[in-house]
């Protein structure tokens, strides 16, 4: 079935760990948004949702890093985190396993993906899921860029990355949704943590609205760092995310800086032609 | 220099439960497992979080590793910018405040 919806939003762990900080109107608007967000993608039906992540060591280090790698279980757990600082009970999360070897194997045709049949969810993916499928009865299939440990691939194959994960759902029988999840500019965990670079986030999302190929794969590392942190690297998720929309444009449904969060919270979506 | 080993250890703490439980019972016995320098395993066991942040470990680690110490995030904050003070600015690492080093 061809790609049921395809969208992208934010991560950071203070949206949940530090809630109570933040003005309730503000962060009221937030969760309404990740609550729209779970609504819309339940609406479309799917059997299961593709998680384009940044993983923050939970699975993957230095070590052994994968550029790109997708999940093969039919479950996982998490947050890895401590539930008191990220108040997310931990739990676990239904999987497919078969259906994600089916994915892994279309998208191994062009992309040198690594598949994991162990896989613990931080808040990269815990902190999304919590909104989006409360009840964690839709299977997830977690996919992972490397934004975290450089040398990082580069924005050109997170783009074949999102490719080939479009051209994979496409060609099942099942209904596919997919999200990418990161921040935009940030400096998490640092002295910095709060710094928003909100002009440079919403050029981004103009871009990425526009699903305009060459402007979102323009940006070099070191501008990246410059302007968006070391935080920026995550927006390989939307540039996947928007290479699996296939050149469908979008709409950008939230976005507004919160520091207390730490980055401008986002919720956008690609309209994908029905 | 062995910052690779710093990060893994606390990578190790943060995942894995009975690496914590080990380290609480016997913690020179874990520490002892890694090719650390003075410096690095007194950061460690202090825990100077100022100085592992100037060290270069990784904020997504290190976050995690003074949560483990019940430290609060104002208190992780301010012990960050305390480091700076102390030790001067990030010496490795992509959380160094003087630019990134791969590719331009």
């Amino acid at each position: 079935m061809p790609l049921v919806y395809c969208g992208a939003c934010s991560h950071a762990p203070g949206i949940t760990a530090r809630a109570e900080r933040a003005d309730p109107a503000r962060r009221a608007a937030l969760e309404g948004a990740f609550h729209r967000m779970g609504e819309e993608i339940r609406a479309t039906r799917p059997d299961a949702l593709v998680v384009i992540a940044a993983e923050h060591f939970a699975n993957f280090f230095m070590n052994n890093m994968p550029a790109f790698a997708i999940g093969m279980a039919d479950s996982y757990e998490g947050p890895i985190e401590d539930e008191a600082f990220l108040k997310i009970r931990r739990t676990t999360v239904p999987g497919n396993k078969a259906l994600s070897r089916k994915l892994i194997e279309k998208v191994m045709q062009t992309v040198d993906v690594a598949y994991a049949e162990e896989w613990k969810f931080d808040h990269g993916i815990s902190v999304p899921l919590h909104f989006l499928t409360p009840k964690y009865d839709l299977p997830i299939i977690p996919a992972n860029i490397n934004c975290q440990g450089p040398p990082l691939a580069p924005l050109a194959r997170a783009w074949a990355f999102g490719e080939a994960l479009r051209t994979a759902a496409d060609a099942v029988p099942e209904r596919i949704a997919l999200i990418g999840t990161g921040g935009i500019s940030h400096w998490p965990a640092t002295p910095d943590s709060g710094k928003i670079n909100a002009d440079w986030d919403q050029e981004f999302l103009r871009r990425w609205a526009a699903n305009d190929r060459a402007a979102l794969l323009s940006y070099s590392d070191a501008e990246i760092y410059r302007d968006g942190g070391q935080g920026g690297f995550e927006i390989r998720t939307f540039i996947a995310a928007a290479a699996a929309a296939k050149g469908a444009k979008g709409t950008v449904q939230f976005c507004e800086p919160l520091p207390i969060f730490a980055v401008s919270c986002t919720i956008a979506r690609m309209q994908l032609a029905a | 220099m062995s910052l690779y080993q710093v990060q893994k250890l606390i990578y190790e703490l943060n995942r894995d439960p009975r690496t914590r439980a080990r380290y609480e019972a016997e913690r020179d016995a874990v520490l002892a497992e890694y090719a650390l320098s003075d410096e690095e395993k007194g950061a460690l066991v202090k825990p100077d979080i100022g100085l592992l942040y100037v060290l270069g470990v990784n904020g997504q680690l290190l976050m995690h590793f003074a949560a483990l110490h019940k430290i609060e995030w104002p208190d992780y904050l301010e012990r960050m910018r305390q480091g700076l003070r102390d030790h001067g600015q990030v010496r490795e690492g992509v959380y160094a405040a003087t630019g990134y080093e791969g590719v331009p």
